[in-house]
Formats: structure tokens, sequence, C-alpha cells
């Protein structure tokens, strides 16, 4: 995957002598000492990122963390005390302002939490207004408005004017209005954070389907964990002006780096967050190849050396076929059966991604493990009721 | 060239006596002192006049600089060396007043009453149209018409200079905090200064008449209209200022695109205080000798006629109240009345109407 936007080093002193809050930095001081010291802020520390080309990447943290201020070092709205934002290679960090013009109309766009649309300008107007400050034609960029418009669903209310819009309308302007120019970069700032919880899973939903169509970068922020987790391909997690760690959503859902990151996940309701997937564990005991030599006999052999009651037939693609028990195996063996002629029916098994609350009914009333699969009915292990109790208790669950 | 702009000069011919009637004034002892001690030190004057002195117990008997004597003679250099540039300024002043003049008491009365009655119903509706031509009527009926008109080209005179120099004043202190924190006291001191005070050096420079009267007007009713520009444009929200800045705007786009449309209610209540106070000041610019409405009630008041002032106190109230009116409906939108676009509404929507459905056809 080619980076798209690559962050090096980047600092934001908010004071009168950024230099010299940036050298107590590199001593390793923190961003209180340094303020209590000499009065400035340290907004952003060091951060370094690499953003990839058609990925939607958050930014989380809590307030104070940096992150607005890092967003908005991306499209240099907040000038940077030191380092480089390249995008495509171009340092933003360094350009002249007329190139700095150049990319915020062609190529980077963004979204706010407060929506900020001009309360004066239509619907219409409001989505255009990128295309306006470029110069383009009336007509044309009305059309490619209307096409902006059409892709979050509003072309109905092109001549509503913002305040006649609900909340999350208003924010699909905002949207719209960032998507009019085509941008390579889109960068939301808690662009949903000001709607409430049903809207915005709407958005967050119709977002990743856009995204899906189109592949734009995104540099999302958020203070929410559902959020980052619903919504982004990769997800770095700021504190006090630096990041502290980069990774995919399971990553730092299992592997999070300190006690700050393992907090994001107190007020997170696991059931949502976590997917069938992210539990379920393989056992090589008891999976039974299909091919295996020895059929049935085989199969009891491997069952009660395990001490299990049940064995999970998988073919030697890995895909999974069927559940025995020992039980049903002995069966088969009286009456010379084969070992596909032994699978119980009526056992259930859960998708991959479904989530924790969809499953507990499942697996509460299966007589056995359950089997979790893919799309593609490939086997990825099994979710005991043990399991699931840990997932969903908290202490446990962060460190399965 | 001093003495022959001393000499055309009505004010410096009446400056003699006034020197003489101080031996009777009650105050004239000093300045006349002044005037002839001008730039020597108070302590001469003083031990030359009278004992008095500064003493511990009591520092401020005496001035410690003679503020009174520096204006007296500033005042007296600019009339004495600056007169033509003055002269030059007050020109397109003079201009501006002969052409609202000339239109407004040249036309037939019942024209303007039309005139007026159209604009009214564009910018608020038939309601106020309909009070224009009443007020208007009446202002008629008391035979106070031509003085009418005359006082309204001095205040549409004097706010289209308060316009001319007051909005981009208010958007240069909203670009730059220290022109703005420069021209605050000055703006304080132009609103508050008694009228009377600035009314003597006025004359002084411009003269009597009119012209001066437009220009004492100017002072004293532009300072609202550069604050609330400031205001307005303040006022705009810093995320609409961010969201433009991250959509590429430059800062000329950010001024006309989104703070000027934003500041335009804030502004237009700037307008409207801007007329209110040139119509107040209407009578007190009569003293140097300007005619209109003012002037009447002036006399009125010289004359003890109560009725004379009365009905000049009317007229000025009624073309208060008609133009305070149609200013304030300025500051709204069309949405806020009711119509999508300004052009949907009055005699322009019906035209625009008419339009519509004439192409439909």
């Amino acid at each position: 995957m080619s980076i798209k936007l690559e962050v090096k080093h980047l600092y934001k002193v908010f004071g009168d002598e950024p230099a010299k809050a940036i050298e107590m930095a590199k001593q390793g001081m923190g961003k209180d000492e340094i303020f209590t010291k000499t009065g400035m802020a340290l907004g952003v520390k060091d951060v370094s990122l690499q953003i990839h080309t058609g990925e939607i990447f958050v930014i989380m943290g809590l307030s104070g963390s940096g992150k607005s201020t890092l967003v908005r070092l991306l499209n240099r709205l907040i000038e940077p005390s030191a380092g480089q934002v390249l995008l495509d290679g171009d340092d933003i960090a360094a350009m002249s302002d007329e190139a700095l013009r150049n990319v915020r109309l062609k190529k980077i766009s963004m979204v706010f939490q407060s929506f900020a649309l001009m309360p004066h300008l239509s619907v219409l107007e409001n989505t255009a207004f990128g295309l306006e400050l470029a110069g383009i034609s009336v007509s044309e960029r009305h059309e490619k408005a209307l096409q902006a418009l059409q892709q979050v669903g509003l072309e109905a209310h092109q001549h509503a004017y913002p305040d006649e819009l609900s909340g999350g309308m208003q924010q699909r302007v905002g949207l719209a209005r960032a998507l009019a120019i085509d941008p390579e970069v889109l960068l939301m700032d808690e662009a949903f954070s000001a709607l409430d919880p049903l809207i915005r899973t709407g958005m967050q939903d119709e977002l990743v389907q856009l995204q899906a169509k189109y592949q734009r970068t995104i540099v999302f922020i958020s203070h929410d964990l559902d959020e980052a987790m619903r919504i982004g391909d990769r997800i770095a997690i700021m504190q006090g002006g630096e990041v502290v760690q980069v990774g995919t959503p399971d990553d730092i859902l299992h592997n999070p780096a300190n006690d700050y990151v393992r907090s994001f996940f107190q007020g997170v309701n696991v059931s949502q967050v976590f997917t069938a997937k992210d539990i379920c564990r393989r056992k090589q005991s008891t999976i039974i190849r299909k091919t295996l030599e020895g059929g049935v006999v085989a199969a009891i052999a491997q069952l009660q050396e395990a001490d299990r009651d049940f064995g999970y037939v998988v073919d030697k693609e890995g895909r999974f076929e069927g559940i025995v028990s020992l039980a049903s195996l002995w069966s088969a063996e009286k009456s010379g059966k084969s070992l596909m002629a032994a699978c119980l029916l009526d056992l259930p098994t859960v998708n991959a991604d479904a989530s924790l609350s969809e499953i507990i009914s499942v697996i509460a009333q299966a007589p056995c493990a359950v089997p979790v699969v893919d799309d593609h009915q490939q086997y990825l292990g099994l979710i005991t009721r043990a399991q699931l109790l840990q997932a969903l208790d908290r202490e446990e669950g962060t460190n399965p | 060239m001093t003495t022959t702009t001393e000499t055309a000069d009505p004010w410096s011919s009446a400056a003699p006596p006034a020197d003489r009637s101080m031996a009777s004034d009650p105050w004239g002892n000093a300045p006349s002192a002044d005037a002839q001690a001008s730039g020597s030190s108070w302590l001469t004057a003083s031990s030359e006049q009278a004992p008095i002195t500064n003493t511990w117990l009591d520092p401020f008997q005496v001035e410690w600089f003679d503020l009174r004597g520096i204006v007296n003679t500033g005042v007296k250099h600019l009339v004495e060396n600056f007169r033509g540039f003055f002269d030059v300024a007050k020109q397109p002043v003079d201009w501006m007043l002969e052409i609202f003049t000339l239109a407004l008491t040249s036309a037939h009365p019942f024209v303007v009453i039309a005139l007026f009655a159209l604009v009214c119903w564009q910018v608020s509706g038939w309601r106020l149209a309909l009070g224009g031509i009443v007020s208007l009527v009446f202002l008629g009926a008391m035979s106070v018409w031509d003085e009418s008109m005359i006082t309204l080209a001095l205040v549409l005179t004097s706010v289209f200079f308060c316009l001319l120099i007051g909005i981009p004043t208010g958007i240069l202190m909203s670009r730059s905090e220290g022109f703005a924190r420069a021209l605050r006291p000055i703006l304080d001191a132009m609103q508050t200064t008694p009228a009377f005070v600035y009314l003597v050096p006025i004359v002084m420079l411009f003269g009597i008449g009119r012209v001066p009267g437009v220009i004492v007007t100017i002072i004293f009713a532009m300072p609202p209209l550069i604050r609330l520009t400031h205001l307005g444009i303040k006022q705009v929200p810093a995320d609409l200022i961010e969201a433009s800045r991250a959509f590429g705007a430059s800062r000329r786009q950010i001024l006309y695109r989104v703070q000027l449309p934003l500041a335009v209610p804030t502004i237009m209540a700037g307008v409207n205080q801007t007329l209110m106070l040139s119509l107040s000041m209407v009578v007190i610019a009569s003293m140097i000798a300007v005619p209109g409405l003012g002037l009447m009630v002036l006399r009125g008041i010289g004359r003890l006629d109560v009725g004379l002032a009365t009905v000049g106190g009317l007229g000025i109230v009624m073309l208060a109240i008609l133009l305070d009116r149609m200013t304030q409906s300025l500051g709204r939108d069309a949405r806020e009345r009711g119509t999508r676009h300004w052009y949907e509404s009055g005699p322009i929507g019906w035209i625009y109407r008419q339009f519509k459905t004439q192409s439909k056809n």
C-alpha cells in the first residue's frame, strides 16, 4: 500500500519560544512540566505517522490529547512549530501560501464537528463553496455540488438553508461540501460527535459505504472507541500530544500499549466491539481432518486421547464440514458408516463478524462449543460458554 | 494668501469685537494674557499678573501646560495656512448635497412620495409603504415640504459619506488589532465630545452653511457605523472562518463571501444608528446657518414660538420614524420576510411574477 500522507516528527507549541519548548520536550520533559516551567503549551509532541492511500485512519484520544490540533496541522490551519507533513512527498508545513491554498482547494478537504455551514448560503451553495473559492463557473460547480449532494442523499433539499435542516442533515451537507471538490484526503474532525447516537451510527455506515465506493484517504478524529472500531482501518491513540499506539482495531484491543489505551475500553460495550473471531480459539485436539486415515475409529481415538466429547470436521482446505460427538461416532462405527455420516445435524455455527451480543443466545443454547466460520465456510475456531463469559467480563476481556 | 483669506473669512471680522468683550467676561482674563504671551511659560505669565503659584499644598492652582493656548494657536495656524485645503476637502460634500437637494426639492412632491412608497414596499412591505405615504403627505400638509426635503438631503448626504468612510474603516479595524486600539479613543471622543465644542473649529475651518453642517453631522454620526461594522465582522463565528480557510479561501474571499454577508444585519443596525444620529444633529447644525426643519425648531425656541418648534420637531420625528423602519427592515434578509429571495417581494417581485407568468404562456 502506498503512503499518501506522512507525518515526520511533528511538533506544535503554543507560546512565544517554540524552539525552547521543543528542546525541553526532546530532553524528555512532559507536557505539564514544560507548561509549569515556561507557560508554553505543547499541543503535539514528536508525532510521526504514515497514512496509506485509501484507508480510514482514526486518530483517537480524550479531550486535550492534541488530536484536533494534529488534524489541523495536516492542512496547516495551525502552523506547525517543527517537523514535516508530506502529502505525496510535498511538505505542506514548508510550502508557500499560494501552494498551500492550492492544496486546500483541490486535494485536502475537511468536515467539522460544528458543521460550520454558511448560514447565508443555501445547501447547494454551501456544497459548492469550495468550488466557488477555486473560481469554477456557476453551472459547473452547481453540477458537481449536486452530484456530491446525491452521494449523501440530500439532493431534494438543495434549495433549503442550513438552519432548516436537522443536525444529521447539516453534517451531510458538511460531508457533501468536502466531497464536492473530489479530494484525495478527507479530514474529519469529530465529524459525527455532535449527532445523536442513532444518526451517528447511520452516518458511520454511510461513510464506510462511500469509502467502499470511492477509496479516498480519510483521517478521522474521534474520542469514541466504538466509532473508531467501527470505521477505522487503523487507529492511532493520542495521549498528552503524543501518539502512544498505532495499529489495527484488533491490535489495539488485544495488545493495548499502556493503561491509558486500556482505559478507553472501560466505557466500551464489549459485546458490540468484539466479534466472534476476536474471541474464538483454535484447539488442534478437536479438529478432525475429513481425510483422516482410519476414519471413524481414528476420530474416536483422537477425541478420547484429548478427553473431548465433540470433534469438528474440517476438509483439507480448512473449510468447516460438521460436528461429531463421541456418541455419534460410536454408533457410526457400529453401523459401519463414514465419518461424514456421523455428523450431528442442527448444531449451529456463528459467523466470524457477528458481534458478541448477537451470538450470546446461540452459544448459551448449544450443547457444545460453537465453531466460528467466515463467509467462505472457513473454520476459524471455537467459542465456549466460558470464553464468552470471560470476554464479556471487562477485566479479563481485554487480555484473552 | 493669508491676508486675503483672513478678510474673506466671515469669522475673522467677527473676532475683534469678541476680543473686546473679553474685558467684561468673567473668564476673559487668562485667554487674553495667553494670546499675548503665547509660547512663554506659565511661570512668567503668572508672576506678572497675579502672585498665584502652585504649592505642594495646592498643586493645581495654575495650569501646568497651556492646552488652551496650544489649541487656539493650532486652529488659528490651520485656518491661516490650510484654508485652501479645507475648501477643496468640502467640495465632494458640496456636490453630493447639491445632487440630493436638487433631486428632492425640484421634483414634484407626489413623485417623491411615490418613489418613497415604492422603496418602502420593496424593502419592507405594503404597510410601511402606506405609512410612508401618510407621513410624507402629512409633512406636506403642514407646509414644511421644502424644509423636510432639505433636511432629508442633508441627512442622506451625511449618511452617504458615513458609509463611504465608516464601513472601510470598520473593516480595517477588524483586520488590524493595532489600528482598532488606536482608533477606539478617537471614536469615543467623536461620540462624547459635545457638538458645540467642535462646531466652532469647524466653522473656522469650513465657514458656515449647509456643507459644514453636513461635516459636523458626519463627525457625530459616523462612530456607531464604524463600531458596528467592526463588531459585525468580529462576531462572525470562528469556525466559519476556519472552514473557509480549510477550503482554501484567501483573506479577501473570506471578507467578501463570509464576513461581510454575515455582518450585514449588524452593519445595517449601524446605518440605522447613523441615520438617527444625523437627524438629531440637524437641530444643532442649524446653529451654523443650516436650513431645514432644524432651523424651524431653533427659530421657534428663539422666538418662544412653541407652535413653530413643534411643527419642525414633529417633521423631524416623522422623518426619523420612516427612515428608521426602512433601514431596520434592510437588516432582515428575504427569508425573515417570508420569501426565498429579495426579488420575489415588493414591486420588483410583482414585475418578476409578471415576467414569469408571461414566459410560461
